[in-house]
């Protein structure tokens, strides 16, 4: 799928006969990936990688294979490409374009469309520059043929192509463009990073008008004749089914039209949402419990605390730890846990499905549109290329919204499919609380021993919490020798163990019957939270400051010590507080980036105040700082919801929580001041839609001890009354 | 049949009687900027304004507010995304996933109306009915007093 396709060249080429004189102008970047541009209303194109339409109004359409969400990738890929186009930033637009893996793979997620890992704009950083560029020499060489000059005399400037004492558009010349060779990718020269007019400067997002309107569409806004609604209901039991059920008194009920058995469940099929709810509140269905029936959070705590004290999954090992941990002149023992956490996004799940006899129309949020297409082919007896996804803007993902097992989809597949007429499924809250894919719980327990200046000299470090990769198609790349990189991701590849010749780092994954997920920034989640705390029990163990003490440990890694650095600075960790607040620190690194976070708190009786962030950040190269800040802002907020209120239990095999009053998120009242410094920085770009998460969590406990002397070593953090 | 005023017009609409007002407003008259997130009053993407007061559609039935009430939507707000606080979200650049936003600016616009110069501590009781997941809480803080300067 990577290599350069001389059908779909021709197609490209027949495409833009069909146009009669239209404007299509494709080529060829390096990675077999092609991006093309032409006319607006280009009709049958071949479907590129990505598309620049030049209009003849001279717009410069963006159809992106990535998924808005949120992060701001609407505007940050786009700035890549108009940066090396020298397009005019107002008259750009952008779109989702149709799911195609054969064009908008990855190859490092196995040429599949996917939005996810912080990788959107690292990972396209040179191509869809080249996409720009390729685009800009093009027109440049439309301009030198029309005037009879030589490219080299010919410059562009917003827009416009300039030859002399001529201007001519984009669009005038897009024509012509059109007719000529693909230039050589490896012709493509870029602008040296000091010429950059886009890149790097703070710029707000292209998605604004929409959003702030009530225009934007979700998935949950998709409406059209002959459309109905679904809701399911599922088993109150992980691995439960239906014994059996009476759908006459829903079927009852004004609206509804058809009451059908699903493989998750039972779908209550009517004309609206709330005819459909109803219907499902006067369904009788006996569920099949299965063998989760007897689920509790405190006896999974137990069982997980039961294998950590067995040899687990070796992830990593040097030198003899349990020997140095006996010459240890001080030794400290811990243990943390975080709970199983949904993601609940703003937008319920839902999908909206229309079969037909050759294809599958989708209409959802999805982060994840190749799974979709293959998963929806099977179900259907389609090939994945008749499945058509239109992306819509995804009312939060946060990693739920990318299923390796497509349930979202694949249920509202069947539903669809069983319905024999185009029905959306729609989640409620409740059934999305309730709905599984969660973060897993994790339990850590650590023995470190110092030496007589306090450092550490040995570590033993065990793991305990589901593996979201065993059992998906990623087990293959991501589990190695039994352990999930993301189960680990955070401590295996910790700046603290990896210089230190004694340590042992242990895993156990065990299967519990709960679904789990990525959850935004993974693994980070609550390794970033042990770590960063276990730090700073050193750090008061050793009788240091808990910044010296890091300074010390981390001088052979100057990123994390540059955001550690700026970051004290900007919060003047050494100045005076009000009276009842103190500070705390965490650094971490994720997903190529590093994020300093130091949080000022404050107590109200039990309840944890969190007055002030200040934030440093090290992405690399930052394409669009506005951008960067908004998504520290967001995940900040994040990590603040699961560090002071979110948190799943069980009891009798059934999720205890079920809404926003009980499943609690950060609320405004509760938002701490912000601010956000970036590390200027010429290193390749790293992620930046999680990295912001991690440091959150010990940060505000490591600010907790210093103005309790509290440790709390569990999330969400709950002070104890004195 | 209900007649409901929606956005300065009447609309006879054929609805169950116990149906919530937001789902006659986005199932119903399509009106789909008025957004579903938790049915149950707890996160406010539903907030649309009766008479000028913020209201949650979700948990109101729609015959509660069929009797010559004003009620106004994202859609109604205004025709351009030219009112203060649109233009405020704006400038801020404070939307990210944005499917909050309808709500929030609703919630903030009614908050204006009835306090022009709000506090921090007005601003907190008006607007912590109102989840965003991204985290979108301090931009949309100083929009609302960026909205308010604007008037």
């Amino acid at each position: 799928m990577n290599s350069i396709n001389p059908v779909s060249r021709r197609g490209f080429l027949k495409g833009s006969a069909v146009l009669g004189g239209g404007l299509v102008v494709a080529f060829v970047i390096p990675g077999g990936h092609r991006f093309a541009f032409g006319a607006e209303n280009q009709g049958e194109v071949f479907a590129p990688n990505a598309f620049l339409r030049i209009g003849n109004d001279n717009s410069v359409t963006v159809l992106l294979g990535h998924s808005e969400m949120g992060q701001g990738i609407w505007t940050g890929l786009t700035m890549l490409i108009a940066e090396e186009l020298d397009a005019d930033w107002s008259k750009i637009r952008v779109e989702h374009a149709p799911a195609s893996a054969a064009e908008y793979g990855l190859p490092a997620f196995g040429g599949m469309q996917i939005t996810g890992g912080s990788t959107s704009i690292w990972m396209e950083f040179d191509r869809y520059r080249q996409a720009g560029a390729a685009a800009r020499l093009m027109l440049i060489d439309a301009a030198a043929k029309r005037f009879d000059m030589a490219p080299s005399q010919i410059h562009t400037e917003s827009g416009v192509v300039i030859a002399g004492d001529k201007r001519v558009t984009y669009g005038e010349l897009a024509d012509d463009a059109g007719k000529l060779p693909v230039p050589d990718p490896a012709s493509i020269k870029f602008k040296e990073a000091k010429d950059w007019k886009v890149i790097g400067k703070p710029t707000k997002r292209l998605d604004i008008p929409e959003k702030i309107t009530g225009q934007a569409k979700f998935g949950m806004d998709v409406q059209f004749d002959g459309l109905m609604t679904a809701v399911v209901a599922r088993p109150p039991v992980f691995g439960g089914s239906v014994k059996s059920f009476e759908g006459a008194e829903a079927l009852a009920v004004p609206g509804v039209h058809k009451v059908v058995q699903v493989p998750t469940g039972v779908a209550v099929i009517a004309d609206h949402y709330w005819a459909a709810k109803l219907g499902r509140d006067a369904l009788k269905v006996v569920w099949e419990p299965g063998p989760n029936a007897g689920l509790d959070s405190q006896q999974l705590l137990e069982s997980f605390r039961k294998l950590a004290a067995t040899p687990g999954t070796s992830v990593s090992q040097a030198g003899d730890a349990t020997v140095m941990l006996g010459r240890a002149a001080k030794t400290i023992e811990a243990e943390y846990s975080v709970p199983y956490l949904a993601h609940a996004p703003m937008e319920p799940l839902n999908c909206t499905v229309k079969i037909t006899k050759d294809t599958c129309e989708i209409w959802t949020g999805t982060q994840f549109q190749t799974l979709d297409q293959m998963i929806a082919g099977k179900i259907t007896g389609l090939k994945p290329e008749q499945v058509e996804i239109h992306t819509q803007f995804l009312g939060g993902g946060f990693g739920r919204r990318a299923n390796p097992t497509s349930d979202f989809v694949s249920e509202a597949v069947y539903v669809a499919k069983a319905a024999g007429e185009p029905v959306k499924t729609v989640w409620s809250r409740e059934d999305d609380i309730r709905g599984g894919y969660y973060r897993s719980a994790f339990l850590h327990q650590a023995r470190i021993g110092l030496d007589a200046d306090g450092m550490p000299i040995a570590w033993k470090h065990v793991l305990v919490g589901q593996s979201i990769m065993a059992g998906t198609s990623f087990e293959a790349t991501m589990v190695k020798d039994g352990v999930d990189k993301t189960s680990v991701e955070g401590v295996s590849d910790s700046p603290y163990l990896e210089g230190l010749a004694n340590h042992l780092i242990d895993l156990h994954s065990p299967q519990t019957g709960i679904s789990v997920l990525w959850l935004r920034s993974v693994g980070h989640t609550h390794t970033a939270f042990v770590m960063e705390s276990l730090i700073d029990e050193l750090a008061e163990a050793a009788g240091k400051d808990p910044v010296e003490y890091r300074r010390t440990l981390l001088k052979a890694h100057p990123r994390h010590l540059g955001v550690l650095n700026l970051a004290v600075e900007k919060a003047d960790w050494k100045a005076p507080l009000p009276d009842g607040h103190a500070l705390g620190v965490a650094v971490h690194e994720s997903f190529g980036s590093y994020v300093a976070h130091v949080a000022e708190v404050s107590q109200d009786n039990l309840a944890i105040r969190v007055h002030r962030v200040v934030c440093a950040v090290d992405c690399g190269i930052a394409v669009n700082p506005q951008s960067i800040a908004a998504q520290m802002e967001s995940g900040i907020t994040f990590g603040l919801g699961f560090t002071l209120h979110s948190k799943l239990t069980f009891k009798n095999g059934q999720v205890q929580q079920s809404n926003f009053h009980d499943y609690q998120v950060l609320r405004l009242n509760e938002m701490p001041v912000v601010e956000v410094h970036i590390v200027p920085s010429t290193d390749k770009p790293g992620g930046i839609g999680e990295v912001g998460v991690p440091p959150v969590a010990p940060a505000v406990a490591n600010a907790v001890f210093a103005l309790t002397g509290q440790r709390l070593r569990e999330l969400p953090l709950q002070l104890s009354g004195v | 049949m209900l007649t409901l005023n929606i956005n300065g017009k009447d609309q006879e609409l054929d609805v169950p009687a116990d149906m919530p007002l937001l789902w006659v407003l986005r199932d119903v008259a399509h009106l789909t900027g008025t957004k579903f997130g938790c049915g149950m009053a707890q996160c406010g993407a539903c907030t649309v304004h009766v008479d000028g007061a913020p209201l949650r559609s979700c948990i109101t039935p729609a015959t509660a507010v069929a009797h010559g009430q004003k009620i106004l939507t994202i859609e109604g707000l205004s025709s351009d995304g030219s009112h203060p606080v649109q233009q405020a979200w704006a400038e801020l650049d404070v939307v990210q996933c944005g499917y909050c936003q309808s709500g929030q600016i609703m919630s903030a616009a009614a908050l204006l109306a009835k306090i022009p110069k709000p506090t921090d501590s007005d601003i907190d009781q008006a607007l912590s009915g109102n989840i965003c997941r991204c985290g979108t809480y301090p931009r949309i803080r100083a929009a609302v007093k960026r909205a308010a300067e604007i008037g």
